[in-house]
């Protein structure tokens, strides 16, 4: 009894169930996304988007546009910076992405800071689990359906151009424009995070899933399959874990999939050292 | 039947102000294979890359089986060097080589487990044991085979491949040849790059000697003077020691 109470006890509240909505919505999408970037060495890049999202976010709200699409646009910009950075100058993508990181980063706080002193920066960064509203709810859902939609669709082509980009584009298949949706994507999932982990923790999810993934799939599937469950237990264990430390649900979220993380290295160095005794 | 396969005319590539490749005119016919051999940095990349697309000519003309590149994709295969793929991806043998299939089989649809191309171009290449072994477990021939056999999946007409001789063993380097010359039985064009002269040259059709410029372009015999080597290579030292090599191999 006390058990199901521990555990049913958020669920009567409605904004807490709007949180495990949107933040298992938010688990699924980042998770998903999280395996092509862990495969394609893209952790640095994710971090950058998350990062640049946030002068979007300023501006949308001074100028009174949808924050969603404010944070796209920036998040699509920056994408497109470090590949023209990259490409045109003998700058190396690391670097690329550390310029268009901070650069952008600052740009977001000089713009909170003088023009909307109202918004909460700490919220943005870091989530705010009370506040999510249906609106926001709703977005995450869509979001988080089109990003599954589009890789059980597309699977192959996303595979093929990730795995080796130079073929993809000898074969024929439009490598930019897959190239820039995953941008769109990984900016949408940083934006849907918002309310829930923060656009700096969402990096999180869209990191630790799919290494996690990567320590123990064999193939694939297994590891699209492993990485989303890895997404959903973190943000549920980590929802629950915010309502009764009463602490930052972004924090609990990432921890819980950090700690997920290191489980899994564990049991995989002891089962090995346990087969080859 | 001797049809065009690849035609340059007056190709010049430059990144900025750095001219990778300047003037370069050949042309080779279709069931042949050309070696293009030059020392690092001579534009070898710079010519693949400009064969398929991914860097526009300054100058210069490209056909393709008588297209312009951008109509040509999908005819071209590539064989990418090692570090040109994310090996992290848990890929089957058989997956890489389906990759091949992904234009003929469409969107929306997923390549058949039985695709009889597939499994023909794993057969061809010998790696139809290995198909459900995980490629980042091959040897380095074995990767290169089947990267190979994808390209003979996608049905392409011409097959480009970067620096196949690199890293691989004797061994792999007979298979090698001996898949490239069933091609070029069937008719289909290839392309290698290479560096390594100590190769067995009287196996090639062309060899195209550069350095950012054409320094000579033609049958084996023809291209591998002493001269054309210390042009190539910049130093009378290198080429002497080029055409030892090549005497020893036996192709002069």
């Amino acid at each position: 009894m006390a058990i199901a109470e521990f555990f049913l006890e958020p669920l009567t509240y409605r904004f807490m169930q709007s949180a495990f909505i949107t933040s298992i919505a938010v688990g699924i999408l980042a998770s998903t996304l999280s395996v092509v970037i862990v495969l394609r060495g893209w952790a640095l890049l994710g971090d950058a988007i998350s990062h640049a999202v946030l002068p979007g976010l300023a501006l949308a709200a001074v100028f009174n546009i949808p924050l969603t699409l404010g944070g796209a646009l920036a998040g699509i910009i920056s994408s497109f910076a470090i590949g023209v950075i990259e490409q045109k100058t003998r700058v190396r993508n690391d670097t690329a992405i550390g310029i268009v990181l901070t650069g952008a980063f600052a740009l977001g706080l000089v713009a909170i800071s003088k023009l909307r002193p109202t918004l909460d920066v700490f919220h943005i960064l870091f989530g705010n689990v009370l506040a999510v509203s249906t609106y926001e709810l709703q977005l995450t859902a869509a979001v988080a359906a089109a990003v599954l939609l589009f890789f059980g669709l597309f699977l192959k082509e996303i595979v093929a151009y990730t795995f080796d980009p130079v073929f993809a584009s000898v074969a024929g298949l439009p490598s930019n424009l897959l190239h820039y949706i995953l941008m769109v994507m990984i900016s949408l999932a940083v934006i849907a995070s918002l309310q829930t982990v923060g656009i700096i923790l969402v990096v999180a999810l869209l990191i630790t899933p799919g290494a996690t993934a990567q320590l123990l799939a064999k193939n694939l599937l297994q590891m699209f399959i492993i990485s989303i469950a890895v997404g959903i237990t973190s943000a549920i264990i980590g929802l629950y874990l915010s309502f009764y430390l009463a602490a930052s649900s972004g924090g609990t979220i990432a921890l819980t999939a950090t700690a997920i993380f290191f489980a899994a290295f564990l049991a995989k160095r002891l089962t090995a050292s346990a087969v080859s005794r | 039947m001797l049809s065009e396969a690849v035609v340059v005319d007056g190709l010049t590539v430059a990144y900025e102000r750095i001219v990778a490749l300047e003037d370069v005119s050949f042309k080779v016919f279709r069931g042949s294979i050309t070696a293009v051999v030059g020392p690092n940095g001579s534009g070898k990349s710079s010519l693949f890359k400009a064969l398929v697309g991914q860097v526009k000519p300054r100058r210069g003309v490209i056909k393709i089986l008588g297209l312009d590149v951008s109509d040509a994709r999908g005819k071209i295969a590539y064989v990418p060097q090692r570090e040109e793929v994310y090996w992290d991806y848990p890929l089957t043998v058989w997956d890489v080589v389906a990759m091949g299939r992904i234009r003929n089989v469409g969107y929306l649809r997923s390549v058949k487990k039985n695709d009889e191309k597939v499994l023909a171009a794993l057969e061809k290449t010998g790696l139809k044991e290995l198909m459900h072994r995980k490629i980042s477990e091959l040897s380095g021939g074995q990767q290169q085979r089947a990267f190979i056999a994808r390209a003979i999946a996608q049905e392409a007409e011409i097959y480009l491949l970067d620096e196949p001789l690199t890293g691989i063993d004797a061994e792999s380097e007979d298979r090698l040849f001996d898949i490239l010359s069933e091609m070029r039985r069937i008719g289909k064009t290839v392309i290698m790059t290479t560096h390594d002269l100590s190769s067995t040259f009287e196996f090639f059709d062309n060899i195209l000697l550069l350095r950012n410029r054409v320094i000579a372009f033609g049958s084996p015999e023809k291209v591998l003077t002493a001269e054309n080597l210390a042009s190539a290579y910049g130093s009378e030292r290198v080429a002497m020691h080029l055409t030892d090599v090549g005497r020893v191999a036996g192709w002069r």
